[in-house]
């Protein structure tokens, strides 16, 4: 049952697994060093350079970016958004637009592949090298059945009849994992959800043998747990082919499980190369070390501000004369600003990597050298707010919410619509937040999170249960102007800070809507400005500006400063980071922090990432379709999560750490999230539950019907199961 | 400068009279430089500035009133008499044109002005209330473009015979509005979902407020661009009317009836076309120019205004300081802000 197994860096994993609990466990492979050593790479890049052209100049999207990849072997390449990781591997399977000047080699089992036509391109993509794309909605045409594509992949390839390509369809369907693949084969992309839509993704890919898989963000639109089935499907389609796998991410965790060696991006450029371990674990280059350290971490136990990389990554279009990250590294001399370094391997270290003074940077520091632990000033952990020194029985409640149910009426009919079901979107939750008190809600997406806050944000009410703000039940409050002096303690932070910022108006006026609402005459209003951008670290000179001038995490700022401007009680935010590349991350997190404590706010925080929940949560709530089903104070519920689910959900969280992630057993959910139409009878969890699966008869009779009340196991932590109990997975 | 460097120092600068509260630049004053910066628009500005003063200073100048009749001069070409020549009943085509001008550079910007407005307000009501005010509006919208407007205008028209002649704006407006409504109140079923309206919601704005501000100026690109066309289709619907005897009534002109009495003779005695036809041009192309320059200003995104805005963030650069332009406008500069 338990079969983790250790690979030559790591440590020898004792793989002790509790018995009975774990049905799936994730395997790892010899080192892929091991069982290719000698073999000539089979794709080997060298020198690319990629530039578009645009109104303000050439765009140096690639400066020069060279790996190879041996068969078998997993390579990860890392960077924020615009870093050059998908342009370089689109360049490889020759999908660029005419317009972008390529340069340099790509060969493939020593045949040069830059300047083939796109017929004979053809000939290679799909059957030599495949591509996973991002989203996998997108990828697939909605108008032909899933079977149908992957017969025209097969059949552009290999000359099989139809009969015959469609059999294979439907193994490759199986191999993947898609429940009844005899049926799903007609199936239309729409019927699918997003996991098994990348999962036929990965059919399709796999559906020629091919030698390379390129996947460029394979699980970036998928949850967690989805996220984890997938890798698991991508690594067993690899085991499956023999192919190597070029995979693209900016999620230093799933690289870190995943990949043999990585490749680390910044402008364009690789600026560290080499086995996971080494790079993970002996970072030589400022903007890697940066990278590690800015990211929350699930298995972070004391609390800690992040270290954020200030900055944003330089324009591509004209670039500094030296090194590009000169401008955001903490390390930066002279020589850095002169002259761009080499990606070479300094002495002493054992890959290489671009910064002029890798050689001082060496782990513990010691007489000049640099300890790539300390280069990064962490920021002072904000002093409490006398609220936060308060037990949390004195401090008041500013929201209850009791059993709230909002239920939508699934409606059929063009002229009499009548009602054929009911989609349970949030059905029956209680929480509390006191004062300045940060609660987070996890859970996937489509469990009613987003639900649940916009009811509280509506203050109507709801179709059933209680809302109680700042001790009054919201549907005492009968006038608009009630309600708005109720809204001007509560405010909201969106995902999208582009779709929540409205693109015409310049920052200044957006700040201004919330003050003039409230009745704040202009010259107090102008003043209030500047003073609101300067404490989310914005330049007060800015406010004419419109918000598309901004980078994402600017205009992230942007929306928390206009949700401060009323110095509020109570900030809803509604996944306020998951639009950010990492580094941005860190710094609007420690701002949000900052804030809390400076400020004395209180937080609902909705996040489906729960590294970056686990940083800033005091109280964490876990919802499962419309429910909640663990509900506590964050250590405990990360330390002994009790309910299966949220088991699961934390043990899919991968870690940016290689050696823990490989010997991490991860408790692999099976299908997907069910729809809220159709809530399963008794415990809504138990048609993927793991445990129920353990469980004798008599006890699955209870899980069947009877629906799990939260019950209480600590002091301020309850679950909602019959059987909960705890059990580390982090 | 040296009071906006005291502002940078003590944020809380009310506190003190003496210093004025930085003046921040509203959306207003900024899509009013954007559009000044246009120079096509400024152009465009020009030309109906002119077209008013040629319409109204015009027939002071001219000898010739536009029910004159010049009985030694039919059907002749210009001369230093009759500017633009006459007519085959021997009026002078100058003295037409300017009248003709008069009614419809009047009558255009008015239909344009009002049925935009009257689209963008009921159409994004409809759209953002729902319910009943939607249904409403939508049977009243469904109506009013089964009815045949023509026959409406012509049923009503004579007992408008008598009262002013602008009532005929009222009713060319008037039937004119409903399928940009329909266009808007579609838009605003999708803008009204988005999160910036949710977030001006959720802060307590009030739903005119938010139509007003966030919903109509983010699809200014439609209601300017369809005010223009709307201008344009006024002038020649007005005088498709007046061929069947509605709207203007002769003796008196507008530049519509102008031009079709002067149609049939575009080949043969030009002038009779080509002066009044001209001038509608003139005029088409003035309000297009100044639409263009509104949708720019009114759109960050519009690559015409960024640039410009670049190109004037540059030479602010070089000049050190870009607050002479609008003197007050920054807080302080970038400089200063560094050293604080």
């Amino acid at each position: 049952m338990s079969t983790a197994s250790s690979r030559a860096g790591g440590t020898p994993q004792d793989s002790t697994t509790e018995e009975g609990l774990t049905p799936v466990i994730e395997t790892s492979k010899e080192p892929a060093a091991d069982r290719h050593g000698g073999v000539p790479p089979l794709l080997e890049v060298s020198d690319l350079h990629v530039s578009f052209p645009s109104e303000a100049g050439p765009v140096k999207a690639v400066r020069g970016v060279s790996y190879s990849v041996r068969p078998g072997e997993v390579l990860g390449i890392v960077g924020e958004s615009g870093s050059g990781k998908s342009v370089s591997s689109m360049a490889v399977l020759g999908l660029l637009p005419d317009s972008a000047d390529v340069r340099g080699s790509i060969r493939m089992d020593g045949r040069e592949l830059l300047g083939l036509n796109d017929a004979k391109m053809s000939k290679i993509r799909g059957k030599d090298i495949a591509m996973v794309f991002q989203d996998p909605l997108s990828a697939l045409t909605p108008v032909y059945s899933i079977g149908t594509q992957i017969i025209e992949a097969i059949q552009v390839h290999q000359d099989l009849d139809k009969v015959k390509a469609r059999t294979r369809a439907i193994e490759l369907l199986d191999l993947v994992g898609i429940p009844d693949p005899h049926q799903r084969v007609d199936a239309f992309p729409h019927e699918f959800s997003g996991g098994m839509r990348q999962r036929a993704m990965i059919a399709m890919a796999i559906a020629n043998d091919p030698k390379i898989i390129i996947a460029d963000e394979p699980t970036t639109a998928l949850d967690v747990t989805i996220q984890a089935q997938v890798l698991e499907v991508l690594k067993k389609a690899q085991d499956v082919t023999g192919a190597a796998i070029v995979m693209i991410t900016h999620d230093l965790g799933v690289i870190a499980g995943f990949a043999d060696r990585v490749m680390v991006m910044y402008a364009g450029r690789p600026v560290e190369n080499g086995p996971v371990d080494e790079v993970y674990y002996r970072p030589r280059m400022p903007y890697t070390i940066g990278l590690l350290g800015s990211i929350p971490r699930v298995d972070a136990d004391e609390r800690r501000a992040l270290t954020p990389i200030d900055g944003t990554p330089p324009s591509m279009v004209a670039l500094p004369k030296g090194c590009p990250f000169e401008a955001r590294c903490p390390i930066a001399i002279d020589v850095c600003r002169e002259r761009e370094p080499e990606l070479l391997t300094a002495p002493g270290a054992n890959h290489p990597s671009a910064c002029h003074r890798s050689r001082e940077l060496a782990e513990g520091g010691g007489e000049g050298l640099l300890d790539p632990a300390t280069i990064y000033p962490i920021p002072p952990l904000p002093e409490a707010h006398e609220i936060e020194r308060l037990p949390r029985e004195e401090r008041t409640a500013v929201l209850e919410v009791d059993n709230l149910v909002k239920h939508f009426p699934l409606l059929k009919g063009a002229v009499f619509k009548r009602k054929i079901g009911t989609v349970k979107a949030v059905d029956g939750i209680t929480l509390e937040i006191k004062e300045g008190e940060t609660l987070g809600l996890v859970g996937e997406s489509g469990c009613g999170k987003t639900t649940t806050l916009l009811e509280i944000m509506d203050l109507t009410g709801g179709q059933a249960g209680s809302v109680t703000v700042f001790g009054k039940d919201v549907r005492e409050v009968k006038g608009a102007k009630a309600r708005k002096a109720l809204r001007r303690d509560m405010q909201i932070v969106f995902q999208d800070p582009m779709a929540s910022l409205d693109a015409r108006m310049p920052i200044g006026d957006i700040l201004a809507e919330p003050l003039k609402t409230h009745g704040w005459d202009r010259a107090r209003t102008d003043a209030r400005i500047p003073e609101l951008l300067e404490l989310v670290g914005l330049n007060p000179d800015h406010s004419d500006r419109f918000p598309q001038e901004f980078s994402g995490g600017q205009r992230q700022r942007i929306s928390i400063a206009r949700a401060l401007a009323l110095e509020p009680k109570l900030v809803v935010l509604d996944e306020p980071v998951s639009a950010l590349d990492v580094s941005i991350q860190a710094g609007v997190l420690n701002l949000l922090d900052e804030l809390k404590s400076r400020m004395g706010l209180s937080y609902l925080f909705v996040a489906h990432d729960l590294s970056v929940v686990r940083h800033i949560a005091d109280r964490i709530a876990v919802m499962y379709l419309g429910r909640i089903v663990e509900l506590g104070e964050t250590r405990s519920v990360f330390h002994e999560p009790s309910h299966p689910y949220t088991q699961a959900l934390l043990s899919a969280v991968p870690l940016p750490d290689p050696q823990k992630e490989r010997a991490r057993e991860r408790i692999l959910l099976t299908g997907d999230l069910p729809s809220p139409a159709n809530v399963p009878s008794g415990c809504r969890f138990r048609n993927r539950c793991p445990k129920y699966l353990q469980l004798n008869p008599g006890e699955q009779q209870r899980c069947e019907s009877e629906d799990p009340q939260l019950h209480t196991l600590a002091p301020d932590h309850t679950a909602a199961c019959h059987f909960a109990e705890a059990l580390a997975v982090v | 400068m040296s009071t906006q460097q005291n502002v940078q120092h003590e944020p809380e600068a009310d506190a003190t009279p003496a210093l004025l509260p930085p003046r921040r630049v509203g959306r207003g004053r900024l899509t009013l430089r954007r559009f000044a910066r246009n120079k096509l628009a400024l152009v465009g500005i020009g030309i109906l500035v002119l077209l008013f003063l040629f319409a109204y200073l015009g027939p002071l100048v001219d000898k010739w009133g536009f029910d004159d009749h010049d009985f030694e001069a039919f059907l002749d070409g210009p001369s230093a008499s009759h500017w633009f020549g006459t007519d085959q009943a021997g009026t002078d085509i100058f003295a037409l044109t300017t009248r003709g001008l008069q009614k419809s550079l009047i009558i255009g910007i008015l239909v344009g002005l009002i049925t935009t407005t009257l689209a963008a307000t009921l159409g994004a009501a409809a759209g953002y209330f729902g319910g009943w005010v939607d249904r409403v509006t939508m049977w009243f919208v469904d109506m009013l473009l089964v009815l045949p407007s023509f026959l409406i205008i012509a049923v009503l028209s004579p007992s408008f015979a008598k009262s002013t002649w602008l009532i005929l704006v009222v009713l060319l407006a008037l039937f004119s509005w409903m399928i940009t409504a329909r266009i808007v109140r579609s838009m605003t079923l999708t803008l009204k979902d988005r999160e910036f309206v949710k977030a001006a919601k959720y802060m307590g704005v009030s739903d005119i407020r938010i139509i007003f501000r966030h919903i109509l100026p983010s699809m200014a690109s439609l209601l300017i661009i369809d005010g223009t066309i709307q201008v344009s289709l006024a002038v020649i619907g007005e005088s498709s009317l007046s061929y069947f005897g509605f709207g203007i009534q002769p003796p008196d002109v507008s530049l519509g009836t102008v031009i079709a009495d002067g149609t049939s003779y575009a080949t043969t005695y030009q002038w009779l076309f080509w002066f009044p036809a001209g001038f509608l041009v003139l005029f088409g192309l003035a309000i297009a120019f100044i639409g263009d320059g509104l949708r720019d200003a009114y759109d960050p995104n519009s690559s015409n205004a960024k640039a410009q805005a670049k190109a004037i963030k540059e030479k602010g650069k070089s000049k050190g300081d870009e607050s002479d332009e609008v003197p007050g406008q920054r807080v302080g500069s970038t400089e200063v802000l560094s050293q604080a």
